[in-house]
């Protein structure tokens, strides 16, 4: 019988057939499945566990079909340090959104980094809490409003919006650092590398691997989903700019 | 495990007792006064291919502790006052999330940044949950270098039986001082397999999740209601206590760990002067023996309960107690030079039987 239709695109093998509850236009779904495809293509489902966090990707365990932690909020880095110390060859990644990281978590993060912790870090950054409702978050850009800066960010009240991505790379213990986009297909081809390199990273044992996401929250920043993928490449991009920040070429313990 | 006899502090009992126990896994921040704790297990721990990690916080202590908990690893931590208040988020979700860890409180005096003398001011957090929402610790109070030992390895047992936090709350007597103890085995306490719910990753498996998050209709409270039912077995199954000459008693002293020690000596001198005297030690602090405290109060009018604090178990005496007796209180609240002395605690003993002191349960 000739062959009538063929199937050229599915789901990853190590995500579940469930819909997301994300928002029309939200990034996360898109960066859910370059983590999946980094999983299948490293085939590493059946050791790899995932640390949620607190946010809107706290449902990471809906999502992903692999053993998945649901950390406190800001607490990932801690529970992945754990979970990598006591079960050394799983692969343990972590995904925290911007409030999670970049506020509460700050410590955790910077230690984490600073300790090399051998584990991979996705970081969501949508300059803004988006589950609470759009609050200002440390990534909030300067005369962006936000529910909680309603006047736009003044950094003579709220501060600059912070680099985290900047910041973990310039400590000795991260070993691969970038930072890339989703909001048009150049970008996202990108950061689909950059997440399979940060996996792969973890399983050469090179140590603290870190990849930050700009990504579009259209619901709280009140735009349409494409205006919200226009507003990254005009506003985000020329303040966190894209690309591979550090890439160790030898682990430390070598 | 070969018995020995050794001459230690207690918190060198609680460490050596933590390995003893099969925990291999240690997360904690310095604080006086259990630093000792750390600092023995940073030396030992790499020996037995543990891991000893000292993190940035207690805060991200508490959530090694979780994450090691969920891999299903015997895991401990150790704190004090300040440090152990920074821990309560991660106790909470680790109630929530079933988790077994042994949580270890050498308690200093506060509130605040307080004093590092002994103190008991930490009774109502770790009775009463500590952390937000609806849920229980087991509270394990030793008393000398010996239950140092033997109450880490139970705690160990305990926390898997229940897959809850077991918190070893001692002070800071108790853990500086050094008493000759015995490197012995307690009777284990049986408890279920771990690898029905641990994460190991998913091999062979659909991936698993271990979470406190509940969204759904009714779906939090089933949840609340299932942790409760582990609360109650333990109310039934593994409420410990001591008696000390509670024959056909007059008054009953009640006090834990370092009160109940020099208690102990206070009873005795009362006794051997012919005064009718014993001593009620809580063991278990939650669950507490209600029960216990009930039926002495249908016979015994006075109770006595002494505390290093302002007055935090009596609560739980007087629930005992109800309507039945009198209850009276004498507590040394923290501070340098606040200890009682076995005399202090013999003349109130001798002022309640004269009718000197006044009950605090008329209200």
């Amino acid at each position: 019988m000739a062959e009538i239709a063929r199937k050229v695109f599915s789901k990853p093998k190590s995500m579940k057939d469930k819909p997301f509850h994300f928002c029309p236009g939200c990034h996360h779904g898109i960066v859910h499945r370059l983590v999946g495809e980094a999983i299948d293509t490293l085939g590493i489902r059946e050791k790899t566990i995932g640390v949620a966090s607190v946010g809107c990707s706290v449902f990471l365990y809906d999502y992903f079909d692999v053993d998945v932690l649901e950390a406190p909020h800001g607490r990932a880095p801690a529970e992945a340090t754990a979970i990598k110390r006591v079960l050394p060859d799983s692969v343990v990644f972590i995904y925290q959104g911007d409030g999670d990281l970049a506020a509460i978590g700050t410590a955790e993060i910077i230690h984490a980094a600073n300790r090399g912790e051998n584990f991979t870090v996705i970081f969501i950054n949508n300059a803004n809490y988006g589950m609470t409702g759009g609050q200002m978050a440390p990534t909030t850009l300067l005369g962006m409003k936000t529910a909680t800066s309603p006047y736009g960010r003044d950094f003579r009240r709220e501060g600059y919006p912070i680099k985290m991505s900047e910041i973990i790379a310039q400590l000795e213990g991260s070993a691969f650092v970038a930072r890339g986009a989703v909001n048009k297909p150049a970008n996202l081809n990108k950061t689909k590398k950059y997440i399979l390199k940060a996996f792969e990273y973890q399983i050469k044992g090179m140590g603290f691997s870190f990849v930050e996401v700009l990504s579009a929250c259209p619901t709280d920043w009140g735009m349409t989903p494409v205006e919200a993928c226009e507003f990254i490449e005009r506003e985000m991009i020329p303040y966190y700019p894209l690309g591979i920040l550090k890439e160790k070429k030898v682990p430390d313990h070598l | 495990m070969e018995e020995k006899k050794i001459f230690e502090k207690g918190n060198i009992a609680i460490a050596m007792a933590a390995i003893a126990a099969g925990c291999k896994y240690y997360f904690g921040y310095p604080i006086t006064p259990q630093s000792d704790i750390p600092e023995y297990l940073s030396r030992e721990l790499p020996r037995v291919g543990g891991v000893f990690l000292q993190s940035e916080s207690e805060v991200a202590a508490i959530n090694m502790l979780l994450g090691a908990a969920a891999t299903g690893a015997r895991v401990m931590t150790s704190s004090s006052g300040p440090g152990i208040s920074l821990m309560q988020e991660g106790i909470s979700y680790m109630a929530g999330d079933e988790l077994p860890a042994v949580i270890v409180n050498v308690s200093r005096s506060g509130p605040g940044l307080g004093g590092i003398s002994p103190s008991q001011g930490d009774y109502f957090q770790a009775t009463r949950g500590g952390g937000h929402g609806d849920y229980r610790t087991m509270v394990l109070a030793p008393h000398s270098v010996q239950e140092m030992w033997d109450f880490t390895i139970m705690a160990f047992d305990l926390a898997d039986k229940y897959r809850n936090p077991v918190i070893i709350l001692a002070d800071g007597m108790l853990g500086q001082m050094k008493e000759p103890f015995v490197t012995r085995m307690p009777e284990p306490i049986p408890y279920p397999p771990k690898d029905s719910w641990a994460l190991t990753g998913a091999k062979g498996r659909p991936g698993r999740v271990i979470k406190s998050l509940y969204l759904g209709h009714l779906e939090l409270e089933k949840h609340v209601w299932k942790l409760n039912e582990k609360y109650e077995r333990m109310k039934k199954e593994d409420t410990r206590w001591e008696e000390y000459m509670l024959d056909d008693p007059e008054i009953v002293v009640v006090a834990f760990g370092s009160a109940a020690r020099i208690a102990k000596t206070a009873v005795k001198v009362a006794r051997q002067e012919g005064y009718r005297v014993g001593l009620l030690r809580p063991i278990t602090l939650f669950p507490y023996p209600y029960k216990r405290i009930r039926e002495l109060s249908e016979k015994v009018e006075k109770f006595l309960t002494v505390e290093l604090n302002a007055g935090q178990m009596v609560e739980d005496v007087m629930i005992g107690v109800g309507a039945r007796s009198k209850v009276y209180f004498y507590g040394r609240p923290n501070g340098v030079g606040s200890l009682p002395t076995p005399e202090e605690i013999y003349n109130e003993i001798i002022k309640t039987l004269k009718n000197e002191k006044v009950p605090v349960n008329e209200f």
